[in-house]
């Protein structure tokens, strides 16, 4: 048997108004590769950042038992004294550094405070061995691709003897050949004695090398699967992440006609030039009119790519394939171009993208349509006004009036102004980018009703969400995406927890 | 009671507003104490406003800069360089005044564009681009006036718009007659548009002010006008330099406030993400404000050179720190879509404020320039304080 290097004791975390961690319990043994699986929000990242010190002692309930004794760490460097290292998705390095001052940042090779960089490069280069890694200590980060810098977090974990290594979702962001020597790689580190804690998405990956698996969902400890028994495979993990219960009430669409096809994507990429790769491939898809249709994958499948490539590009990807708007294919210069032709775009992330905050309900409202409320450029305030107050009241925005700042009302509020400023605008299409997240219950089930409405009225909804149940409660059609490839479509009726989670973990 | 807690309520919802008055008339009562009413006099008052004008101009097209977060350094030198053009259009190759004006304002606006280029197509951060714009523009300023040296400008027109007045269309008592004309007209019209917006606001059922402290409040401010008005009145009346500024004030507070082109402006400042997905072009707002900056600084070019009546080779040195201090006094803020073009004018005229009275009370230089940064200083930690607490 062997040792317990880490446990972790009924973990309770709560943010306000949620409780992220609900007494969850994830023991470690010493030397194996233990995935965290989960869907979205279901905690796995708010485990590692307790155990890493990211939310100090004191934030949470519960204890950390690590090496045999309680560990109460107040900052990330307390963690990392006694060796444990976290590497994120986004990888924490400094591009315009060479390697081996990446390697040792924080932690110089010096004496008496002077830097030996002589001594740095050479241990650098073990380092460099230890991962297999072939590039010459001087060169700079950004010169690397994504695979290799992510060898490199690892080289400087390794740096830090770390003895418990946590990686989080280490290949999302990687090719197949990178992320099959990543995963070799750990299994060699694990040969050498150290402990790895992984949080993955692909469940390929979690069959493949997983000596145990601990299952989330909502915040609690599911069950941990080991592969010595044999119940590590794709089927029982997928039953164990999704065994949620159907709670969510939805309201039902009354008198639904869906019509022609409204738009289409043929065969569509969008290749981030930042990046340095397909955020979108050979995407295929269908809506018509009057239709809901949901979109499902996991975090990072490329989604609100997706979405942002088709209205009007913002982000400068390289795009590829058709976009068929009522059987004409169209070319958007400009995010207004798109809005013309009777698109529009509900940010996921309210704050930073789809709202003004320091501006009153009025002027978020009227925002998008400017011209509608105008004539020769000068704004008509009547006007905007009666329109600013017939969406507060037909959304039911709480606010104190149509002044108030967009920053200081609740999420459901924000979410309502932001809906209300793109049925404004007049769309045909209306891309709702994760229009329930973080919201209370009474404010979702608001906007499924307006939802409704609105297709009721022939509009067409692509709504694109992580929330399972939503989604199939509330589509006619769901694709399902994952590495920035539509891996499946499924119809209202064979569509169920399963299935979408087995397409969007491939 | 109820009017006392009301008042409370208004100065804290407002503070940041209000205070910029309320330190603009303190400033003013105390230099007018210190200097025996010589600060308040028809001819200082007069004097302050004009040399206040070719700084306020760039204050507010600086505003609407700094509102969509970027920064123009060269308008300084800009106004100095197109200031000698204008002079050696006028005194060397003898081209009609109504000509030359058109002419220094457009190159204005291409040197503008030549910024918004750099800016919002190159992706130069503004402080760098308009740093290097600032060099060339000295340079330039220097070689044109290398072979001359200061260029004397006898153009009794041009020279007007720095150091003219309105005619007087007669003495009324002693008082310009076509002066207290305007001050009447803008009374009313003050107190039509107020009401015109209570009368709107109480049509859509919003909260507006009580009927006594709204009286209090056009009362004041008409009186406020009217004062200003018979003081100039008493002396040559409104200065050309005036009219242009309150021109260029009203267009800009007009644009700002009442079109689609400012509310775009705001918006790309406040959250440029979003305003580009909703459909707002923001590389052609840019444009436009850098465009309208330098617009303004070949205003104020012209309005320094007709000012001293002569181009020198020193003209704009510094000027775009007064109109960035300017901005800031006003309540602009960095961060981003805040920021009023009126507050740029009364923050021009505080700091202007601050150099005349410390000038009549004879403060020395090296004082003058550590009270303004102070000055500064504070309404910037003001600004803060009570944004914070706003939240």
């Amino acid at each position: 048997m062997a040792k317990t290097i880490l446990e972790m004791d009924n973990i309770t975390k709560t943010f306000p108004g949620v409780k992220a961690l609900d007494n969850v319990n994830f023991k470690v043994e010493e030397g194996e590769i233990h995935f965290l699986v989960g869907e979205n929000g279901a905690g796995k990242s708010t485990l590692m950042k307790v155990l890493s010190g990211v939310y100090p002692y004191g934030e949470y309930e519960g204890d950390i038992v690590y090496q045999g004794k309680v560990q109460q760490f107040h900052k990330i460097n307390d963690s990392v004294d006694v060796g444990i290292a976290i590497i994120y998705q986004e990888l924490a390095l400094f591009p315009d550094l060479s390697v081996y001052e990446n390697i040792y940042i924080g932690n110089e090779v010096k004496h008496n405070g002077i830097i030996n960089w002589n001594q740095t490069i050479v241990k650098a280069k073990d380092m460099l061995k230890k991962v297999n890694l072939k590039v010459k200590p001087e060169t700079l980060i950004k010169d690397l691709g994504v695979g290799k810098q992510q060898l490199i977090e690892i080289a400087k974990a390794l740096s830090k003897e770390v003895k418990l290594l946590i990686l989080d979702e280490p290949t999302a962001a990687l090719n197949e050949d990178d992320s099959e020597n990543l995963l070799e790689l750990i299994k060699e580190l694990k040969k050498q004695g150290i402990t790895c804690i992984m949080i993955s998405h692909k469940l390929k990956e979690v069959v493949a090398i997983a000596d145990k698996a601990t299952i989330l969902r909502d915040g609690q400890t599911i069950c941990t699967l080991e592969k010595a028994k044999g119940e590590i495979d794709e089927k029982t993990i997928i039953r164990h992440m999704v065994g949620r219960e159907m709670n969510q009430i939805y309201p039902k669409r009354e008198n639904h006609e869906i019509g022609d096809t409204i738009l289409e994507l043929k065969n569509w990429s969008a290749y981030d030039g930042q990046l340095g790769r397909h955020v979108v491939k050979n995407a295929d898809l269908k809506l018509n009119r009057g239709e809901i249709i949901g979109i499902s994958g996991l975090m990072g499948a490329g989604r609100t790519e997706l979405a942002l490539s088709m209205f009007g590009n913002p982000k400068n990807y390289k795009l590829k394939g058709d976009l068929v708007l009522n059987q004409q294919p169209v070319h958007f210069k400009h995010t207004s171009d798109a809005i013309k032709a009777g698109m529009a775009y509900v940010t996921e992330d309210r704050k930073g993208n789809g709202l003004f905050l320091l501006q009153n309900i009025t002027k978020n409202v009227s925002a998008s349509k400017l011209q509608g409320i105008a004539h020769h450029g000068i704004i008509n305030n009547n006007e905007e006004i009666k329109i600013a107050e017939h969406y507060k009241n037909s959304l039911h925005i709480k606010a104190s009036s149509i002044e108030q700042l967009v920053g200081k009302l609740s999420g459901g509020n924000q979410q309502k102004v932001s809906l209300g400023k793109w049925l404004f605008a007049g769309p045909n299409i209306l891309i709702l980018d994760e229009p329930t997240r973080g919201i209370d219950v009474g404010a979702k089930f608001e906007i499924y009703t307006v939802m409704n409405e609105l297709v009721e009225k022939g509009l067409s909804i692509i709504m694109i969400s992580s929330e399972l149940g939503e989604v199939l409660g509330m589509s006619d059609r769901v694709y399902v995406m994952a590495e920035g490839e539509i891996k499946g479509e499924l119809d209202s009726q064979s569509a169920d927890q399963e299935k979408i989670m087995e397409l969007a973990t491939q | 009671m109820k009017i006392l807690q009301e008042t409370q309520q208004l100065i804290k919802d407002n503070i940041r507003d209000y205070g910029m008055y309320i330190a603009l008339f303190v400033i003013m009562l105390t230099f007018n104490m210190m200097t025996d009413g010589t600060f308040m006099s028809s001819r200082n008052i007069s004097n302050l406003l004009d040399s206040a004008g070719y700084i306020a101009v760039l204050a507010v097209g600086m505003t609407l800069v700094i509102v969509i977060r970027h920064i123009d350094l060269s308008v300084g030198y800009v106004a100095g360089f197109l200031g000698a053009i204008a002079a050696i259009l006028l005194m060397q190759q003898g081209l009609s005044i109504y000509l030359v004006i058109p002419i220094i304002l457009a190159l204005g606006i291409i040197i503008g564009l030549a910024n918004g280029f750099l800016i919002a197509q190159l992706g130069i951060p503004a402080f760098v681009a308009s740093l290097a714009g600032m060099l060339i523009f000295r340079g330039a300023l220097l070689k044109v006036t290398e072979g001359t040296g200061t260029i004397i400008v006898q153009n009794e027109v041009f020279n007007a718009l720095g150091n003219g007045f309105i005619p007087s269309l007669g003495m009324v008592n002693a008082r310009h007659l076509l002066t207290i004309i305007i001050g009447v007209l803008g009374v009313l019209f003050f107190v039509y548009s107020e009401l015109k917006t209570r009368h709107d606001k109480v049509k859509y059922n919003f909260d507006v002010i009580s009927v006594p402290i709204f009286a209090v409040k056009l009362t004041l401010i008409s009186l406020i006008i009217a004062y200003i008005t018979w003081i100039l009145a008493g002396y040559n009346g409104f200065s050309w330099t005036l009219m242009i500024v309150l021109f260029v004030t009203i267009v800009y507070h007009f644009i700002s406030n009442k079109t689609v082109l400012g509310r775009q402006i705001y918006a790309v400042g406040s959250n440029p993400e979003a305003a580009h997905l909703s459909g707002i072009n923001v590389k052609k707002i840019t444009y436009l404000v850098m465009g309208s900056m330098s617009m303004l600084a070949a205003l104020s070019g012209i309005l320094y050179t007709a000012r001293l009546q002569s181009a020198t080779t020193t003209a704009g040195m510094l000027f775009e720190l007064d109109a960035i201090a300017a901005a800031y006094v006003g309540g602009v803020s960095s961060a981003g879509g805040v920021g009023k073009v009126t507050g740029a004018i009364i923050g021009a005229i505080v700091m202007a404020s601050l150099t005349n009275g410390m000038n009549l009370l004879g403060v020395g230089i090296s004082y003058q320039y550590m009270i303004r940064g102070g000055v500064l200083a504070g309404a910037v930690i003001f600004d803060v304080l009570t944004r914070k607490r706003g939240k």
